[in-house]
C-alpha cells in the first residue's frame, strides 16, 4: 500500500498544533483591540454637524458658561440642545454673513429647529439622569472630557457599562466639590481619594445602592 | 460467583443468540464463539465501510432527518417570535425546556458510568458498548445543552453566562446554580469528546488501513493521528486512557448533582430538598441505561452484533437499571415520607398536589412507568429477552421524563399563594421542539453509525486474545 501521507505531514501536524494555540491568543487579544478601539467605541471621532460648532471657542475663547445653552441640566435629566434663538442672542449681531453659519440663519427664517448629530448616545434601556450627577458632584468633565479643547465635538468616553460601573462602584475616585463641577480645569487634588470619601459622605452619596440593577435599568 | 465467566450448558437458539449460562443460569458470555481478530475487525468496519448502505439505515436516518428539520423549524419560530409561543408563563416559567434539559444531561449518563467507571472497575463487559454509550452521551449532552439556551429570552447573548472581560464590567452570578449548571455541562461535554476520541484512535487507524478510497483513508488517516500501534503508542495510550477515566468519574456524580442544585437551591416546595443529588444521579444513569439498550437491542438486531453484544450484556444493564431503578423509588418514598414528616402545610399540600392535584395522572403514570413496570426485571427471563427488555427500557424512558415534569411543572403550578396558582399547557411549539430534539439525537446517532465504528474493535480484540488464553 502506498504511503497515505509525506513526511512532512508530521511537521505540519506539530505546527497547527503550536497555530492553533498562536490563533486563539493572536485573535482574542485581536478582538478585544478592535473591541475597545475607536472604530468600534467611536471615542476621539469628531462627529460630523450641520454647523462646525466649537465649543473650546465659546468656552474657553468666550467664556460662556456651559449652562448658557445646556439650560436644563440642572434640573432635569436632560442636559438640553439649545435652539436657535439661543445662537441668535449672538449670531443676530455677529457674523451675520458667515457662510458657515448658513443653516442657523435658515432654522430661525423657517422655523425648523436645527438638527445636532448626538455625540452621547446611551441605549433607550438606559435611564440616566444629568440633575442628579450635578447636584451631587460630578463635573462635566469628568464623563464629556475637555470639551473646552474640542474645536469640534467628540465622545471622550466609551459609555460602555463597564465605564459607567467604574466610578458607581467607587464614586470616590472622581467626585469633586459642587461649586467645581462645571470648572473644566478642574484637576483632581493629591488626595482626591481621601477628599472624594469625604464628599460622598458630605453629598449623602448611597454608595450602596449604585450598583443596583435597578439604578440604571428601570 | 453468580455472575463467573465458567461456561457449561452451551447452545444457540433461532435468531443467532448464544444461549450460553453459567452455572446459576445467567448468561455467560462477553463475546460470541468463533471470535478472531479477523472476524472481529471485519465485522465492525464493515458496517463503516461496506456500500451500499442498508435500507434500514437510510429508512431510520431519514425520519430523524425529518424530525430533525421539524426542530429546526420550531427553533427558528422560536428565535423570530420569542418564548411566547411556548406555554411557559409566570408562575411555570420553566416548562418543557428545562423538563427536556434534565432528560437529556440524564440519559447522556450512561456514557460515562460505562466508559469511566466500569472501566476503572475492570467490568469486561463494558468492552463492546462503551463506544456506542459514549457517542450516546454526547449527542445526548449536545440536545440537553440546547435547552437552556433556547429558553432564554435572548438565546443569541447566551455567552453573557461566561466569565470573560465584557464591556459591562459585570460577571455572571456565582453565587447561582444556573451559573454553575454552565460549568458542569461544558465540563462533561469536553472530558466526554476527549474521552471518546482518545478511545477512538486506535480504530480510527484500523478504518484508515482498511478504507478502500484515497478519500476515506485520508480522512480517517488524519483523524488517526498517525497511529501505528507501536508498543510505545500502546503503552502512551493506555496511561491516557485511564487517566481520562479517572478525570471522568467524578464526573458521572457532579454533573446531576449540580443539575439538581437548580431545583434544590430554590425554595420551592418539592424542589427544596437535600435528596435531590443522590436520587437525581441514580435517576440519570437509571435513564441513561435505559436509553443506551433501546439503541443497543435493535443495532444488534440489524447490524447482527448479536456475538459482541450478548446477552450477558443485556442482562447485566438490565440489572443496573433495577437497582438505580430501586434507588429512585426510594427518592420517590423519601419524598413522600418528608413531606409529611417536616410538619410544614407547604410540604405536605406539594405532596397531597402531586398526586390527586390538576396533574395527578402525570403522577400515576410517572409512578406505572418508572416504578410498577421496571419490577419486572426481577424476572431473568425477561432481562434476557430483548423484546420484553426493550419495552421495559422504553417505558422507563418515558417515565423518567415524566418524574422531571412531575417535579417542575406540578411544583411551580400551585405554590405558595392560591392567588398565584396558573396552569401549564404545552403548546404544538413545546411539542415539536422536544420531538426535534429527539429527531437531532437520532441523526447524530445515525451518522455515527455510518463513520465511525459502533464497537471498539481495539478493545474487543483484547477480549478475544484474552479468551484464548482461557479457552484455546
Amino acid at each position: 500500500m502506498p504511503q497515505i501521507f509525506r513526511r512532512r505531514s508530521n511537521t505540519i501536524a506539530r505546527v497547527s498544533i503550536l497555530g492553533s494555540v498562536v490563533f486563539l491568543v493572536v485573535g482574542g487579544w485581536a478582538l478585544d483591540a478592535v473591541w475597545w478601539s475607536p472604530y468600534t467605541t467611536k471615542v476621539n471621532v469628531p462627529i460630523e454637524q450641520p454647523v462646525p460648532f466649537s465649543h473650546e471657542h465659546h468656552y474657553s475663547g468666550l467664556g460662556i458658561d456651559c449652562r448658557y445653552c445646556h439650560t436644563s441640566v440642572e434640573k432635569s435629566s436632560f442636559a438640553g440642545i439649545p435652539p436657535t434663538e439661543t445662537c441668535m442672542t449672538c449670531h443676530s449681531q455677529l457674523y451675520i454673513d458667515a457662510p458657515l453659519l448658513a443653516p442657523v440663519r435658515q432654522s430661525l427664517a423657517y422655523d425648523v429647529p436645527l438638527r445636532w448629530n448626538r455625540v452621547d448616545d446611551l441605549p433607550d434601556f438606559v435611564y440616566f439622569n444629568h440633575s442628579i450627577h450635578v447636584a451631587k458632584g460630578i463635573g462635566c468633565s469628568t464623563c464629556h472630557g475637555p470639551v473646552n479643547k474640542m474645536p469640534l465635538t467628540w465622545k471622550a468616553n466609551t459609555l460602555y457599562m463597564k465605564w459607567c460601573l467604574d466610578c458607581h462602584r467607587n464614586p470616590a475616585q472622581f467626585i469633586r466639590p459642587q461649586e467645581e463641577v462645571f470648572n473644566m480645569q478642574w484637576a483632581p487634588p493629591a488626595n482626591q481619594l481621601a477628599q472624594g470619601h469625604k464628599l460622598v459622605e458630605a453629598y449623602h452619596v448611597n454608595t450602596q445602592q449604585l450598583t443596583d440593577c435597578s439604578m440604571c435599568h428601570r | 460467583m453468580p455472575d463467573g465467566d465458567k461456561n457449561v450448558l452451551v447452545g444457540l437458539s433461532r435468531d443467532g443468540e448464544d444461549t450460553t449460562v453459567t452455572p446459576l443460569g445467567y448468561p455467560g458470555r462477553v463475546l460470541g464463539p468463533g471470535e478472531t481478530y479477523d472476524t472481529v475487525s471485519e465485522k465492525i468496519s464493515s458496517i463503516v465501510l461496506k456500500q451500499p448502505l442498508p435500507k434500514s439505515w437510510w429508512f431510520g436516518f431519514t425520519v430523524a432527518f425529518a424530525m430533525l428539520m421539524m426542530f429546526l423549524m420550531a427553533v427558528s419560530w422560536l428565535f423570530y417570535r420569542g418564548i411566547g409561543i411556548w406555554g411557559v408563563n409566570i408562575p411555570v416559567a420553566w416548562g418543557f425546556a428545562i423538563v427536556n434539559f434534565v432528560w437529556w444531561i440524564g440519559i447522556g449518563h450512561a456514557g460515562t458510568f460505562i466508559s469511566a467507571i466500569l472501566l476503572l472497575l475492570m467490568q469486561k463487559w463494558r468492552t463492546s458498548i462503551n463506544r456506542l454509550t459514549e457517542a450516546m452521551t454526547l449527542f445526548a449532552v449536545a440536545c440537553a445543552g440546547m435547552f437552556p439556551l433556547l429558553h432564554l429570552g435572548r438565546p443569541w447573548l447566551f455567552y453573557w453566562l461566561l466569565p470573560y472581560p465584557d464591556t459591562m464590567g459585570l460577571w455572571p452570578q456565582f453565587r447561582s446554580p444556573l451559573v454553575w449548571d454552565v460549568f458542569a455541562v461544558s465540563t462533561y461535554f469536553t472530558v466526554s469528546l476527549i474521552f471518546w476520541y482518545v478511545g477512538l484512535i486506535p480504530d480510527l487507524a484500523t478504518l484508515r488501513d482498511r478504507a478502500p478510497t484515497r478519500g476515506k483513508q485520508f480522512a480517517y488517516g488524519m483523524l488517526a493521528l498517525g497511529w501505528r500501534g507501536s508498543a510505545r503508542h500502546w503503552q502512551r495510550h493506555q496511561s491516557a486512557y485511564l487517566l481520562l477515566a479517572g478525570l471522568a468519574t467524578p464526573l458521572v456524580l457532579s454533573v446531576h448533582s449540580v443539575v439538581s442544585f437548580d431545583f434544590s437551591v430554590a425554595i420551592v416546595p418539592g424542589w427544596h430538598s437535600t435528596i435531590f443529588p443522590p436520587y437525581f444521579v441514580a435517576g440519570a444513569i437509571y435513564s441513561g441505561f435505559a436509553m443506551v439498550l433501546n439503541i443497543v437491542i435493535p443495532l444488534r438486531r440489524l447490524y447482527g452484533l448479536q456475538s459482541y453484544i450478548t446477552l450477558r450484556h443485556l442482562n447485566n444493564m438490565a440489572n443496573v437499571m433495577l437497582a438505580t431503578g430501586m434507588m429512585v423509588a426510594y427518592g420517590y418514598l423519601m419524598e413522600a415520607f418528608m413531606s409529611w414528616f417536616s410538619g410544614d402545610i407547604f410540604e405536605e399540600f406539594m405532596m397531597v398536589n402531586r398526586a390527586f392535584g390538576p396533574y395527578g395522572w402525570t403522577f400515576w403514570l410517572l409512578m406505572l412507568t418508572n416504578v410498577l413496570i421496571p419490577q419486572v426485571l426481577w424476572i431473568r427471563r425477561v432481562r434476557i429477552t430483548p423484546v420484553l427488555l426493550f419495552l421495559v427500557a422504553l417505558s422507563v424512558n418515558v417515565g423518567m421524563w415524566l418524574e422531571r415534569f412531575v417535579i417542575v411543572i406540578t411544583s411551580l403550578a400551585r405554590e405558595y399563594v392560591p392567588a398565584m396558582w396558573r396552569m401549564y399547557y404545552p403548546t404544538r411549539w413545546d411539542w415539536m421542539t422536544f420531538i426535534g430534539s429527539i429527531g437531532l439525537f437520532l441523526t447524530l446517532l445515525f451518522l455515527f453509525i455510518r463513520l465511525l465504528p459502533l464497537i471498539s474493535m481495539a478493545e474487543v480484540r483484547e477480549l478475544v486474545a484474552e479468551h484464548e488464553e482461557v479457552e484455546p
